[in-house]
């Protein structure tokens, strides 16, 4: 299999103008003849079925949530990022693009990187059409502020809930094309297989969650706009019915997937509190601007956040301060995270697991005041105190990193088309954008970039080229889909064995977290090899899943999506093991400077990898696409 | 359906007609209190009485009372209709633990009100219809023979029964409009953070002053 | 902690449900109540029993999935949602009672969990601002008062779980719907469609079957994103000024 990536030739800026006008067109009277099905309706779902409605495309578009607004992308907190330059602070789309090519440690293509600059803009003018409340300025104008680290201020927000409102945004768009009759919307009805007919994707087999039923919906083109798969971990801070069993099932038709082992892990994050953790919650980066972050110099196994003022100061290790003098506390996520993981590796974390440092308001306050303090994080205080049952204005929070986003997914074009004609991903369910890390503020800039402002372009050169006739159900690739999964649901349902889908779940999330988590060795990663092959085995053996399948069965939903995550942890191992370099979010013990820092190896590495399926029990195949750099100087990154 | 239906049969055209009702009726209430305070007057009867003909026949005066009787007729059909429809919504299930977070007064408007319909009838029948229909013999004020109501109302006054269905009446009137004063004001839409304390304010004190001076009266005669 | 648990169960719409007790012993005040509710269903697995089904997904108290009417009161006994309630807000030996969200407008699918669809249909029927993708005006094109923005934005922070119909003896959707009327009553960009949104919104609200609002302030008291009665007395403004002021012009068609 030939990789092409489809960048356009010529200049950087130029490249997308010029796409946009060589991709073939639909005739306006034509489109209404073709219809899409889009997978997901979080904001690059949401925006994607809605825009292709506006066009004049049939849109069928199918969510497991029992409401499109319900979708992850609602939890996003930070912000979006614009290139606007409304804050005259110098910046510009190329900044914007730098940024983010160096952010994601140089492992995303240039082509890519500065279409979402551009389109950046158009974003906010959009959500701000729309009825978006942005925070805005005494004049009236649109507020930003700089996020994660950003020079300049690019972030536009509504308060911590930028994420939901943009959500809302594409839902009120999405409803409006449902009450026009040009989107046809599923509920509670998620996606179990795609259905290629003569090596093009022609439609999707669902399962009705209330009733149980098995269907199959054809269409031209399918989106999969299905998010992350940081479930895999089964800790995450990502939404409990998250799942990756969309792409893992387009991926074994043929769909190759880019980057697997690409995780982001955010720093600060409510620890473990013990077994029954179902998920972790994110607070807010914004906290390491006034926070500190120390455990004590000598192990002080237990100790609770009441007890950390009777820690001196002189025995107190500020970890982050000491090593990295001059970014401090704000060092990138995944050097935070790492240190935390070294000092409770070491064995001094704090709290009743071990696992956590501490992240302490009490300079702040005295510097500040209490009310300072309160006006810039009241509200994740109080979030903070709610789940904890700590009160952070008069001890210590206690932070630890947890999986958050991730970067690969499936591989796409510049078309976002997958390697199977015909299927796109878009969002955090395709690989592209991001590279090897991803910056604070721009996931929600790329899930709306793609579903707004490229696949309504990029999707008509496919389409032209496409017969218009309708698909039939009835043909024998549709039947043999919706068979497949008849017979893999029965089959878990006669398993009958002796361990929840959840226990599984979680033991599949230690083997990720300790051997693919924040810091990976080639030994280790053997090892998870053998143990989510063994894990496997135990789970098509003795999972215990009861109920029936015509009805509203959670625990068959669960095992349906475990299965996928497990055999999807298999090829991360693989792939991790594969890139033998740290870079981004992925670091390779193998790979570090002398002095333990992160060390990415550009002459080796410097390509995305492309995992083909070939079938049960067989090795995947990788295939390599080289990243051609030709307008940004590639350089280690260093926050000494 | 034109916009009229449309407007009278929604939820909230419906709530409009029980908002404009009920405030027509308080301040039906001011007007009738005013009326019944000349109770209070050491003149036996004599401004009531002669208050009590100027209501029952001045034209104007007996164009408003006909308003006001749509008033109680259209408030207390559309408080079923609403029932009905609030009831029926919460579905067959009903929750089997329930504790209120709303105050009690605005969870129990129909039941306050059912006790003020009854009142009303009462009422109505005591002192409403006797001075239309029935046989109350009259007094001649300057020349002119008017119907001494006093004379009812005094001797009702007398009979404690009457004074605890009084009392008890208002007690109930108060607390519906310890609610409804504010309420209807919320429903017709105005609430501003500037004006919604006075309005609270004035509620309230209109809930305890009015039915309290109504209660009065009663007691007072009885103890007379 | 020991907690007596009380729980409707219900295998679909078309039969009758029932409370079952379930009694759990080792539950920790640092889980939290979905948490526990996890523990139970693997407690109830592992002895061959069918789990309890109830909605829930982000577990942080904004994608509005999870309901719960929990002793009484939708989402529990604070003032957020069900998946931010932590057991230590209840004692050792409690018995906690947990039904659907009853409303004949939210039938029950399964246990707990209900069918919330009406929500969607109010929201198509008018919850938006009609603008196509492209061809929009600047971001600052339309300068819009601090204080409108983020009266709007109190508004848009409904996330619609629906306790609020909930917690009303009515089974009222008013604050739901009123939080979306009033978000884009407030904006500029909302304005152009004011009319005919509080009209059509409010029609696909009744015919759902949702009860009529009585001010009780049981929906604003439970709501977990604080969203105000405010917003509900200004649809109700909005509504009668639409009704007394709006009309169609049937559009001849034609052009070129």
């Amino acid at each position: 299999m030939k990789l092409d990536s489809k960048i356009p030739e010529g200049p950087l800026a130029e490249k997308w103008t010029k796409h946009k006008f060589n991709l073939k067109l639909v005739n306006p009277s034509n489109k209404r003849k073709y219809d899409v099905i889009v997978v997901g309706t979080g904001l690059a779902g949401a925006s994607a079925a809605a825009s292709l409605a506006e066009l004049g495309y049939n849109v069928k578009a199918f969510c497991f949530q029992d409401s499109p607004r319900r979708a992850h992308s609602i939890a996003a907190q930070g912000g979006i990022n614009a290139a606007k330059n409304y804050q005259n602070d110098g910046d510009s789309v190329y900044r914007l693009f730098y940024d983010t090519i160096k952010g994601g440690d140089y492992r995303a293509r240039e082509g890519n990187v500065h279409r979402l600059a551009e389109v950046s803009v158009n974003i906010i003018d959009q959500c701000v059409a729309q009825g978006v409340p942005f925070a805005r300025e005494y004049g009236g104008l649109l507020a930003n502020r700089s996020f994660g680290g950003a020079q300049v201020s690019r972030t536009f927000y509504a308060r911590g809930q930028t994420g939901q409102q943009l959500l809302l945004g594409a839902y009120s768009a999405l409803n409006r094309q449902i009450s026009n009759g040009k989107v046809k919307m599923y509920t509670r009805t998620e996606m179990l297989d795609v259905v290629l007919v003569d090596g093009q994707a022609k439609g999707i087999v669902v399962r009705d969650l209330v009733t149980g039923k098995i269907e199959a919906h054809s269409a031209h083109a399918v989106l999969l706009c299905t998010g992350g798969y940081g479930n895999v971990f089964y800790l995450s801070t990502n939404a409990k019915g998250s799942n990756v069993t969309a792409a893992w099932r387009a991926h074994k038709k043929g769909a190759l997937f880019g980057n697997p082992c690409y995780t982001q892990i955010h720093p600060t994050c409510i620890p473990v509190s013990g077994d029954h953790q179902s998920k972790l919650t994110l607070m807010s980066e914004s906290l390491r601007n006034d926070g500190r972050v120390w455990v004590p110099k000598v192990a002080k196994p237990g100790l609770k956040a009441k007890d950390a003022a009777s820690i001196p100061e002189a025995d107190r290790d500020y970890f982050l301060e000491r090593k990295y003098p001059s970014f401090g506390n704000l060092v990138p996520r995944d050097v935070a995270s790492r240190n935390a993981k070294y000092m409770c590796d070491e064995g001094r974390g704090v709290g009743p697991t071990g696992l956590a440092v501490f992240l302490d308001f009490a300079d702040a306050i005295k510097r500040d005041g209490r009310k300072t303090i309160e006006a810039k994080y009241g509200n994740l205080f109080d979030m903070y105190k709610q789940i904890t049952g700590d009160n952070p204005y008069e001890v210590p929070m206690m932070i630890y990193p947890a999986v958050h986003y991730t970067m690969g997914g499936l591989w796409v074009d510049y078309n976002l088309m997958t390697s199977v004609p015909g299927l796109y991903a878009l969002g955090e369910a395709n690989f592209s954008d991001h590279g090897a890390n991803r910056l604070g503020a721009s996931a929600l800039m790329q899930g709306l970039a793609d579903g707004y402002f490229v696949i309504p372009y990029t999707i008509g050169d496919y389409l032209a080229g496409t017969s218009s006739a309708k698909i039939s159900t009835d043909r024998p690739e549709f039947k043999e889909a919706i068979d497949k999964a008849t017979s893999t649901i029965n089959k878990l349902l006669s398993i009958k064995g002796k361990k929840t889908v959840d226990h599984l779940h979680r033991d599949l999330g230690h083997i990720m977290w300790e051997y693919c988590g924040m810091s990976r060795n080639a030994e280790g990663l053997k090892i998870a090899k053998g143990k989510i092959q063994a894990l496997k085995a135990e789970f098509w053996e003795n999972v215990n899943v009861l109920g029936g399948s015509n009805e509203l069965n959670q625990e068959l939903e669960k095992a349906l999506r475990v299965a996928d995550f497990i055999e999807l942890g298999e090829l991360m191992v693989d792939d991790a093991l594969n890139r033998g370099e740290s870079c981004g979010g992925h670091f390779r013990e193998e790979s570090q400077t002398p002095d333990g820092e992160a060390q990415r190896k550009d002459d080796e590495f410097a390509y995305v990898s492309a995992w083909e399926y070939k079938g049960e029990g067989q090795p995947e195949v990788l295939h390599k696409e080289e990243l051609k750099f030709e307008n940004v100087k590639l350089t280690q990154r260093s926050y000494k | 359906m034109n916009w009229f239906t449309k407007l009278l049969t929604s939820t909230l055209g419906r709530k409009l007609f029980m908002a404009l009702t009920g405030l027509f009726l308080i301040l039906f209430l001011v007007i009738h209190l005013i009326g019944n305070l000349q109770l209070l007057k050491e003149d036996e009867g004599h401004a009531f009485n002669v208050y009590a003909k100027f209501m029952t026949s001045n034209p104007l005066i007996k164009t408003v009372s006909y308003v006001n009787y749509a008033c109680i007729i259209i408030h207390v059909i559309w408080a079923l209709l609403l029932t009905r429809k609030n009831y029926a919504a919460r579905g067959v299930e009903r929750y089997a633990v329930s504790k209120n977070s709303s105050p009690w007064t605005s969870r129990n408007m129909g039941i306050l009100g059912t006790l003020i319909l009854i009142f009303l009838v009462i009422h109505l029948q005591g002192f409403w219809y006797q001075m239309h229909w029935g046989g109350i013999p009259t007094k001649n004020y300057d020349g002119e023979d008017v119907k001494d109501l006093f004379a009812t109302v005094d001797f009702a006054y007398t009979q404690p029964l009457w004074v605890i269905i009084y009392v008890v009446s208002m007690v109930a009137l108060a607390f519906h409009l310890w609610h409804g004063f504010a309420s209807a004001f919320q429903t017709l839409g105005v609430n501003h953070l500037k004006y919604n304390p006075v309005i609270s304010f004035v509620g309230k004190a209109f809930a305890i002053i009015v039915p309290a001076l109504f209660a009065l009266i009663p007691i007072w005669m009885y103890l007379h | 902690m020991k907690i007596t648990l009380k729980i409707w169960r219900q295998k679909n719409n078309a039969t009758k449900g029932s409370f079952k007790t379930y009694q759990l012993d080792h539950v920790s005040p640092d889980m939290s109540f979905l948490e526990m509710l996890d523990v139970l269903n693997g407690d109830l697995i592992s002895k061959g029993e069918e789990s309890v089904a109830f909605d829930h997904d982000c577990r942080e108290g904004i994608c509005g999935a999870c309901s719960l009417y929990i002793n009484g009161r939708p989402h529990g006994p604070q003032q957020t949602t069900t998946c931010q309630l932590h057991m230590r807000s209840f004692q050792d030996g409690d018995s906690i009672v947990i039904e659907p969200w009853r409303a004949k407008a939210f039938p029950v699918i399964r246990d707990l969990v209900v069918d919330r669809a009406a929500f969607d249909r109010i929201q198509q029927s008018g919850g938006y601002v009609s603008v196509n993708t492209g061809g929009v005006p600047d971001g600052n094109e339309i300068p819009i008062p601090k204080k409108v923005a983020d009266e709007a934005m109190d508004a848009a922070a409904c996330i619609g779980c629906g306790a609020c119909v909930a917690a009303c003896k009515n089974a009222s959707a008013m604050l739901f719907v009123s939080a979306k009327v009033s978000q884009l009553a407030l904006l500029p960009q909302g304005k152009p469609e004011r009319k005919e949104r509080v009209e059509r919104m409010v029609a696909q609200m009744d015919s759902e079957g949702f009860g009529a609002c009585t001010n009780t302030g049981a929906c604003e008291a439970e709501c977990p994103k604080g969203i105000s009665l405010t917003n509900i007395a200004r649809m109700n403004r909005e509504y009668f000024a639409a009704s007394l002021s709006s009309y169609e012009i049937v559009s001849k068609g034609g052009g070129d």
